[in-house]
């Protein structure tokens, strides 16, 4: 039976489909669309790293870079972009993945309403999260009214929001969905009958989720994280809606230096090097995540 | 089921919605509940009103909101006919030049969008491509943005797609052309849905590039959102991300029935 079904699919690729000598061959059709790129992406991006080696005074020299790279401001945005994303990705790691083992594992009624919550989340805007948290924590928002009220005190305890801890909060608030997503699709491939034998054997909750669920999760935990990463090396609303003074991002740096400055050489070269960055470490998640097999 | 104790799972689900609640549902909720409030000084709004919506509903909001929608309609198609024509073609290349596509247009999702504005707008605020000021350079970095997104789910559900349908209508002497737009289209609509909806979420809510590049008279949403509580207004600022929020809603909700429509096919 399988093989009387299998015959024609191996087989179709040797009958020559009529009329294809008379159409554009294959890889042309794929011309158009690169063209566009070309001009309106890649073309962009060339000028870019032009105008990065383009000083003021005229000429093609490396004094930009060395003088963005000597300037305080760069290294300290340089810092703070790097410990900020490797701390919400960890966050979002942590998190999503206590998150998603309760959703799979602990089922309860809702719990596919969560999911579809997740969903909905994920299709809004990363500010929004910043602007809330202003009403929560806040000065005078809800976080210090209440222990103001239950306190006495003339001021809450809680500001931090215009600190990098504000936009870390909101960073892994706005990511850790990013993160559950690919596990809970891991989870729902995991034999749940394998649970059921480590426990029948004895095996606590505890050890069945270190030696069972998270050699199973960790490739999704992998592609995630690698995600949530870039995602965070590069986000700029957040950041931006703290409308702190004290938190410089990279790309808040490319802002600052192009709309605010206008020195387009300097945000080129923080541009430059926020690409090298970012690529490359999204080129590092494609690789993981098709090991992954997600 | 991992946890079998009664008071194991409650413990369970007890630090779920201690952490899911205050995280994720407290925010959505704080900005609705803003968007209808005159003051907050102290633990909960006061001053129930409807006045933010009337202000986040004419002249200089509406017009974001129109802008907004605008653009991300625009967007949305020709990134969608873009994304989906590599897409189709690279799956018919050998599998150097796919994974040269792949890696092509899978480009502006990783580089980060305030360097995509920059480009965009270093590039078209010189001749011979003189864009800077017009509503266009906003549309043009938008569709680059969220072409990405369109390629990407375009070929997923491509190589899910079964060969064997295609090679029948072929072999039964239909044109490579035939085939595309009576086949393969119509098997590909559901995830071109899927994709327009996911282009137009991300359009709608682009703050980065947008910020980068928007003319005056061409300033969407989120940039409104932007201006209003950078001068204070967080009130106003919240109605008019509900407004957001609830627009971009709407639309997916009228994507995603377009889609069960379309899988009963």
């Amino acid at each position: 039976m399988a093989s009387t079904v299998l015959k024609p699919r191996e087989k179709a690729p040797d009958i020559p489909p009529p009329g294809r000598a008379r159409t554009v061959p294959g890889p042309l059709w794929a011309l158009p669309p690169v063209a566009l790129l070309a001009v309106f992406f890649l073309y962009p991006l060339a000028l870019v790293v032009e105008q990065s080696l383009a000083p003021d005074e005229g000429g093609t020299s490396l004094e930009p870079y060395a003088e963005v790279f000597a300037s305080e401001a760069f290294r300290e945005a340089l810092g703070t972009t790097v410990w900020l994303a490797v701390g919400s990705t960890a966050g979002c790691l942590v998190l999503g993945f206590v998150l998603a083992l309760v959703i799979a594992f602990v089922p309860f009624p809702g719990g596919r309403a969560v999911a579809k919550f997740i969903d909905v989340f994920l299709s809004f805007p990363s500010f929004l999260i910043t602007l809330a948290l202003l009403f929560i924590y806040g000065t005078v928002g809800m976080a210090n009214g209440l222990w103001t009220d239950a306190t006495g005190a003339a001021t809450g305890p809680f500001q931090f929001l215009s600190t990098p801890w504000g936009v870390l909060l909101a960073e892994v608030t706005y990511f850790t969905p990013f993160v559950m997503r690919p596990l809970l699709a891991a989870f729902s491939q995991l034999d749940t009958a394998q649970l059921e034998v480590a426990s029948s054997l004895g095996a606590r909750p505890a050890r069945i989720v270190r030696r069972v669920i998270l050699p199973e999760a960790l490739p999704a935990l992998a592609s995630g994280g690698s995600l949530v990463l870039v995602l965070c090396l590069n986000e700029f609303g957040i950041v931006l809606f703290t409308g702190a003074k004290g938190v410089t991002t990279l790309p808040m740096l490319v802002y600052g230096k192009a709309i605010l400055e206008s020195d387009y050489p300097a945000a080129c070269v923080v541009a430059v090097v926020n690409i090298a960055i970012s690529v490359g470490l999204y080129g590092l998640y494609r690789v993981v995540s098709r090991r992954a097999g997600a | 089921m991992l946890v079998h104790s009664r008071k194991g799972r409650w413990a369970a689900w007890a630090v779920f919605f201690v952490l899911f609640l205050p995280l994720f549902a407290l925010p959505l909720l704080v900005i609705v509940a803003a968007s209808f409030s005159t003051s907050w000084s102290g633990a909960f709004p006061s001053g129930p009103t409807g006045g933010h919506y009337a202000a986040a509903t004419r002249g200089e909001s509406l017009e974001a909101l129109t802008t907004s929608l605008v653009t991300a309609v625009t967007a949305s198609l020709l990134a969608l006919t873009v994304g989906s024509w590599a897409a189709l073609a690279a799956a018919n290349l050998k599998k150097r030049g796919k994974a040269v596509l792949d890696a092509l247009f899978v480009l502006p999702v990783a580089v980060p969008s305030v360097v995509v504005g920059l480009a965009v707008l270093v590039a078209f605020s010189q001749p011979p491509f003189l864009l800077n000021g017009t509503r266009w350079i906003v549309i043009l970095a938008h569709t680059l943005l969220v072409t990405a997104f369109a390629y990407q789910s375009v070929s997923a559900a491509l190589t899910r797609l079964d060969p064997a349908f295609e090679q029948a209508a072929a072999s039964l002497g239909a044109r490579p052309g035939h085939v595309l737009r009576r086949v393969k289209l119509p098997l590909l609509l559901p995830s071109l849905n899927a994709a327009a909806g996911l282009c137009f979420a991300l359009s709608m809510g682009e703050l980065s590039a947008t910020m980068m590049l928007y003319p005056p008279d061409w300033m969407p949403l989120p940039v409104q959102i932007y201006t209003a509580t950078d001068r204070g207004a967080l009130f106003t600022g919240s109605a008019v991300a509900v407004v957001l929020m609830g627009s971009t809603l709407l639309v997916l909700l009228a994507v995603s029935r377009i889609r069960t429509r379309a899988s009963y096919r």
